[in-house]
């Protein structure tokens, strides 16, 4: 149905693509799988008619498929749905799904046709909201369903999904995973793009790997395993992690009748050790990510604090900078760093103070600085002076840690820190983590990813809708244990 | 690299102008006209170096005209009417212009209101004001009786070199400092490329942004001073009008993105310099003055349309 054959792309300096070939059939999941940087998104850009291949053909129905612009790609029947998000959250889902081809009556919107039309389809995708909301007002991942709602509203022959999964958590995952079979069996052709591996089990019919912009391998549905998958993409094996628990010592952060402003009615307590990593799972509007903004200064809260031992009132992130607790943000690009400056300058941003005399940066000193806290992370970049953007997901995450583990953090809150980032560095982030928990500095571990939550945290506490349902220790970890606690049971 | 090359390009643009119309009129590099020109730089340059920290943040400041005209009128009265002695008066002046810029910096970052509307009602607010004090009618320093000194703040020191022009560089200087090489500045292109991420960084940006409008009120409470002694003849309905505007071209020619994020004082400089120069030429090239906008805004848009060529190619 769909053919690609030695598709080469070249960018200023980078062969992205070389020679690549795929193909795909009605009713078909093919799962595309390859580190960061190995040419997938690349692939589907080409196919969604944003790039153009230097080399290469495609055929679509055994005809030449020509796609000089992303809506002949639509006007076939080829749907994308990419990592980031691009719906207009100023406009209601109703409008969004419907962006640019409204029912109209006369020259008048005809709007409850839209809403009526898309509560079905937001029921087929699982998502209880109603067509009226604004789109700034759901998450994360309530905003990727909306796409795929919006992919759905029309005829569909090829649907690509890029990383959808990567900030669902688990009932929503499992929810796309049965739309994905639903749309299988009404012969639709899938891509499918994960670092998800469990996902790739679960669908796929056929899994091809990409390895430095090539091919790097294909495996039918008999033959997919983890392992196997792993070496496709990295060609070496990582040892799954058997270890005991690390028991924390003094309690570094206590919540006492914690409330964030999206559960007001909710009072939290918990407690974190220094030298622990502490997990949290849940759902997504669990309520995770809300209550560490409160803990950061965000947003507001009412209830209490202590760490160490002692009160501490926290208006603004600044002050919970003062009482030794950092966070790296769920949102690395938007708020954790300033893609527009350098290393450096990111790096060295909250301790510039400390680096300057009579409010003049000293360059020196600053870049001295730098340097230590690239090194602290093994962040790979050119020089310090690298604008931060051009740095991979998972470099730039050092970066972020690198400059709270330089100011010594008590408390250091890391939100859904592999979001996006490639196996290989996902294990070293896991690792500097641990040593970062082993000089005795307490981590709060927020994540979706089952695979991380369990293997990374000495304990996990888990959360649903608000509350904390409970506190797993080590030996009690399982998927099934958290998953029980996720959805509200014990 | 990509900002150095574009300082230079309007400093070539500069020289260019200067040259061609060299050609038509020796009199273009008299040291009178020279020397005239000079002073205008200065004074305008000073006025449009505060706009740049605004204009860093994301934000604008429409209102710095009317302040123009207001604290000139202030000033004038103070002096000539209540003998207030000038040294004071110059506090009162400078303290006043970084006080609305404080309120300004407040309204946009406590209030959250736009720095456009904000300033908008400050231009016909102080515009008002300056009318009302000064009951609709012009005001100057006559003969400059008790404070003759002040005149030399406009006047020419070493070399014939316009004082004005030498305020404008020690200035440059420290803003330059301020900007590029200090916390502060550092901080204020954080908070202007995404201020989300600077708050997550610790970083305090309501004060930081705060402050820059307090930068901007200090420079305009500064030209005003300078710019009421160069008229000695305040029209409160007339005096500053579009200077804002002038302020802005110069920060936009020079660099600073409306987005915020981005600028350089050494931008600014030049862009002043550009605008005055272009303002010279239409006058000594014979060109009917009732064009001077009209040049200006071709100008202005063939180097905003250039730079913009540029960037897609880079």
């Amino acid at each position: 149905m769909l053919k690609l054959s030695g598709i080469t792309k070249r960018f200023p300096g980078v062969t992205a693509l070389e020679n690549v070939s795929l193909d795909l059939a009605p009713g078909e999941v093919v799962a595309i799988i390859g580190e960061n940087g190995a040419g997938k998104s690349t692939l589907m850009k080409i196919l969604s008619g944003v790039h153009h291949a230097d080399e290469g053909t495609m055929e679509f129905e055994g005809a030449p498929l020509m796609v000089r612009t992303p809506s002949d790609a639509l006007d076939k029947g080829i749907r994308i749905i990419y990592q980031e998000l691009s719906g207009l959250d100023n406009l209601d889902i109703a409008s969004n799904i419907f962006l640019g081809r409204e029912h109209r009556r006369g020259i008048f919107v005809n709007q409850k046709k839209l809403n009526e039309e898309s509560r079905t389809i937001l029921k087929r995708v699982g998502l209880k909201v109603a067509p009226e909301t604004l789109l700034r007002q759901l998450s994360i991942a309530e905003k990727q369903l909306v796409e795929i709602a919006r992919a759905l509203s029309l005829e569909v022959k090829v649907l690509i999904l890029d990383e959808p999964t990567s900030s669902l958590t688990i009932e929503e995952t499992q929810n796309l995973l049965n739309l994905v079979r639903e749309l299988k069996s009404q012969g639709v052709a899938i891509l499918y793009i994960t670092h998800r591996l469990d996902e790739v089990q679960q669908i796929a019919d056929r899994v091809v790997g990409l390895r430095d912009g090539k091919n790097a391998g294909e495996m039918a549905k008999e033959q997919i395993t983890k392992d196997a998958m792993v070496q496709m993409m990295i060609g070496r094996e990582i040892k799954k992690e058997d270890r005991m628990a690390v028991t924390g010592g003094e309690v570094a952060l206590r919540l006492v009748n914690f409330s964030s402003a999206r559960y007001p009615n909710q009072a939290v307590n918990l407690e974190i050790r220094y030298g622990e990593i502490m997990g949290m799972a849940g759902l997504v509007g669990a309520g995770r990510s809300e209550l560490v903004r409160a803990v950061y200064g965000i947003d507001s809260y009412r209830g209490s604090i202590e760490v160490a031992g002692n009160p501490v009132r926290i208006r603004n992130p600044k002050d919970a900078i003062m009482h030794g607790i950092f966070l790296a943000p769920e949102d690395r690009r938007g708020c954790g760093l300033t893609v527009e400056m350098s290393v450096k300058e990111n790096a060295s941003m909250p301790k510039l103070k400390q680096l300057a005399t009579f409010g003049l940066i000293s360059l020196g000193k600053e870049e001295a600085y730098a340097k230590n806290s690239v090194a602290l992370m093994n962040v790979k970049t050119a020089t310090i002076n690298t604008k931060i953007s051009t740095l991979s997901g998972g470099n730039q995450q050092k970066v972020v840690l690198g400059r709270w583990l330089a100011m010594n953090p008590k408390v250091l809150i890391v939100d859904e820190p592999t979001r996006g980032i490639d196996v290989g560095s996902k294990a070293e982030i896991y690792a500097q983590l641990r040593e970062i928990a082993s000089t005795g500095t307490a981590i709060w571990m927020i994540s979706s990813d089952m695979e991380e939550v369990i293997n990374v945290s000495d304990r996990v506490a888990v959360m649903h809708e608000g509350n904390i349902t409970g506190v797993l220790g080590r030996d009690e970890l399982s998927e099934e244990s958290v998953m029980r606690l996720a959805t509200g049971g014990h | 690299m990509k900002a150095r090359g574009k300082e230079l390009g309007i400093f070539i643009i500069i020289l260019i102008l200067i040259g061609c119309s060299y050609l038509q009129n020796h009199s273009v590099l008299s040291a009178d006209n020279l020397i005239n020109t000079g002073r205008l730089i200065g004074i305008y340059g000073i006025m449009s170096l505060g706009m740049a920290f605004v204009i860093i943040t994301g934000g604008i400041d429409l209102s710095i005209g009317s302040v123009i005209a207001l604290l000139g009128v202030i000033f004038s009265i103070l002096l000539v009417q209540h003998h207030v002695s000038p040294l004071l008066t110059v506090g009162i002046i400078l303290a006043c212009g970084a006080g609305l810029g404080w309120g300004n910096g407040i309204l946009v970052t406590k209030a959250k209101m736009q720095p456009f509307v904000v300033t908008l009602c400050g231009l016909l607010l102080y515009r008002g004001l300056a009318r009302f004090i000064s009951e609709d009618e012009t005001r100057g320093f006559g003969s400059f009786e008790g404070f003759e000194w002040m005149k030399a703040l406009i006047g020419n020191g070493p070399f014939s070199i316009p004082n004005p022009l030498i305020m404008l560089v020690v200035l440059s200087i420290l803003m330059y400092l301020l900007l590029h090489k200090s916390v502060y500045g550092r901080y204020l292109f954080a908070c202007g490329y995404n201020e989300e991420s600077a708050r997550y960084a610790g970083i305090n940006s309501k004060k930081i942004i705060t402050i820059s409008y307090v930068i901007c009120g200090l420079t305009t409470g500064f030209s005003a001073i300078l710019f009421a002694l160069y008229a000695n003849s305040i029209s409160p309905s007339m005096h500053g009008n579009f200077y804002e505007l002038y302020a802005i071209a110069a920060a936009v020619l020079g660099g600073c993105s409306l987005r915020g994020g981005e600028g350089s004082i050494v931008g600014v400089i030049l862009g002043t310099t550009l605008l005055l120069v272009l303002r010279n030429l239409v006058n000594m090239l014979g060109i009917p003055s009732s064009l001077e906008f009209a040049v200006m805004g071709v100008v202005i848009f063939i180097g905003v349309f250039a730079d913009t060529l540029f960037r897609k190619k880079a």
